[in-house]
């Protein structure tokens, strides 16, 4: 249960973190990338990771399996 | 050469549908849902499919064109994080409802849920005038590009009727489960082409690193969003991707999986998909700056097809046409299908013959509303102008808007019909005044502050219809029973 709350909280922060801000003006390049980009294609795979541990670790336990 | 690449497209679209025919069990249940037993691999890719139309592949590429490397931010990153989790939080609660109750569509669990003649009617109205523009956007789509890519020797409406043509072949001859597998098909040509245009053209500039030097001493604002994309457009500009929880098309193919499990897969790997189709486009339309420094407006939106006569060999010409056709296809033959199965199953078969119709019967009716949709949807083509692709956000923001009757179907046991009627009356009327001030102004946002028309509807209709649920009585015990089993 509470390895559950952690994750759909760290839902909500990663949903936040989606407002880079701090990246707004920033002209600098991250692997070769252009730092505003390269940080939401990081965000992707990290929105994949954190999918991964809700479908292992917070799956809706009632459902219907069969 | 490039005609003949997309013959053979074509061609193999409706090889896979005839294929997928030889499953067909003849019943009801089968046709509109493929008898729930889509596995995880078909679940991701007609999920995906249906989800990326056209707009992934050139209408990203254009809009990059012109503000730069946020539209990945804008568009796609958020999609990668809103549409997973509402396939998990909604998406799977709706599927096990679904299988318990025997629902074909969207508007039954609602109808249902709720047990409400007239929140089922309302919603089915609703739904389908959000889905009508959107569905035109694609007939449409399917002409422009079959129109540009034969250098104009096909006429948009030739082009837009041949599309139509090959849709309503397979979505009425296959039902859902020949639409699953085109999808697929479709989705596995437009992720392989955009990836291999991507390369090649990249090769040809010299390197990503090198193509985005050049870019930098041109035109530096492209790599920064700047002043140019506001942060609050940005945040509310995720609320939009919320759309998939109330899309039918998506709903519809959230009912064929096989089990709960199957969501699996899909949840996890959206986001990387999304990534994959959307790193290309963007990218290419920024470097298009190099060699198409000066396209204003609409012309930007031929950037792909430019990029590609200049940097890539004939061949790719048509292998790109037939990835931008399979992302429009891929939505398209759902979107009509959706709207088919809708009028089958929530009018003719719900009022008409009061919920008894032979398997025969609701295949037949299925098949005639599909030929009678598609050719609805042409023929308004034809009348309609350009301006309809501008609807397309304005049909997001709408279904986006509806996003809390999906949320509290499924977690709020005391929200009520009136609460439900509520939100939709509230979302109508906002909908329509923001429509009615802002569509004409490309990039519209409420009193120019950045913000969405989505960011002011969506909390209203939450507002409304938990105002009207409170005002109301609650709920039977036998209805909350047979959607929340646990209780």
């Amino acid at each position: 249960m509470i390895l559950r709350s952690v994750l759909y909280a760290s839902l909500v922060v990663l949903f936040a973190l989606h407002n880079d801000l701090w990246l707004w003006h920033d002209a600098s390049n991250w692997l070769g990338l252009p730092a505003g980009f390269a940080y939401h294609v990081l965000y992707c795979l990290a929105v994949s990771g954190l999918m991964f541990l809700l479908v292992r670790y917070a799956w809706p336990s009632l459902l219907d399996e069969n | 050469m490039t005609l003949f690449v997309i013959a053979i497209y074509f061609a193999l679209v409706l090889l896979v549908s005839v294929l997928s025919h030889r499953l067909f069990r003849g019943t009801g249940e089968d046709y509109f849902v493929a008898s729930r037993t889509i596995g995880p691999f078909l679940l991701l890719m007609s999920l995906f499919g249906t989800h990326m139309t056209a707009f992934s592949l050139l209408g990203a590429s254009a809009e990059s064109y012109h503000i730069g490397i946020g539209v990945f931010g804008l568009m796609a990153s958020s999609s990668a994080i809103v549409a997973p989790a509402v396939f998990f939080f909604i998406g799977i609660k709706f599927w096990s409802a679904g299988k318990r109750n025997g629902f074909l569509t969207q508007v039954q669990f609602f109808r249902s849920r709720w047990e409400s003649d007239l929140v089922g009617l309302l919603l089915f109205v609703i739904l389908v005038a959000f889905l009508i523009p959107y569905l035109l956007i694609g007939v449409m789509g399917g002409g422009v590009t079959l129109h540009q890519i034969s250098g104009g020797s096909i006429p948009e409406w030739l082009g837009s009727l041949f599309v139509c043509a090959i849709i309503l072949f397979y979505v009425s001859y296959g039902g859902l489960r020949g639409t699953v597998w085109a999808n697929t098909f479709q989705t596995l040509v437009f992720i392989t082409l955009g990836a291999l245009t991507f390369v090649i053209i990249l090769r040809s500039l010299g390197g990503l690193t090198q193509a985005l030097e050049q870019v930098r001493e041109s035109h530096a604002f492209l790599l920064v969003r700047g002043e140019h994309i506001q942060p609050l457009t940005h945040l509310s500009y995720a609320f939009i991707g919320l759309s998939a929880g109330m899309f039918p098309h998506i709903s519809m193919h959230w009912l064929t999986a096989r089990s709960a499990l199957t969501f699996r897969a899909p949840i996890v790997l959206y986001p990387l998909c999304i990534a994959v189709v959307w790193i290309p486009s963007v990218l290419l339309g920024v470097v298009g700056r190099i060699s198409f420094p000066d396209l204003h407006g609409p012309e930007a939106n031929s950037i792909l097809v430019r990029m590609i006569e200049v940097h890539a060999p004939e061949v790719l010409a048509g292998l790109l046409a037939a990835g931008v056709l399979a992302a429009v296809m891929s939505s398209l033959d759902s979107q009509v299908l959706a709207v088919g199965t809708m009028f089958t199953q929530d009018i003719v078969r719900h009022y008409g013959f009061h919920d008894r119709m032979t398997e025969r019967q609701q295949i037949l009716y299925g098949r005639i509303f599909i030929a009678a949709i598609i050719g609805v949807a042409f023929l308004l083509s034809l009348v309609s102008n350009r301006s309809i692709f501008k609807l397309g956000i304005w049909s997001f923001t709408g279904f986006a808007a509806l996003f809390p009757i999906a949320a509290a179907a499924c977690y709020w046991k005391r929200s009520t019909a009136a609460g439900v009627i509520a939100s939709i009356a509230t979302v109508a009327v906002l909908w329509l005044g923001f429509f009615l001030h802002g569509w004409q102004t490309p990039g519209y946002t409420v009193a120019n502050t950045g913000l969405m028309p989505v960011a002011i509807i969506l909390p209203a209709s939450a507002v409304a219809l938990v105002i009207g649920s409170w005002l109301s009585r609650p709920p039977s015990t036998a209805a909350l029973t047979r959607f929340f089993p646990d209780s």
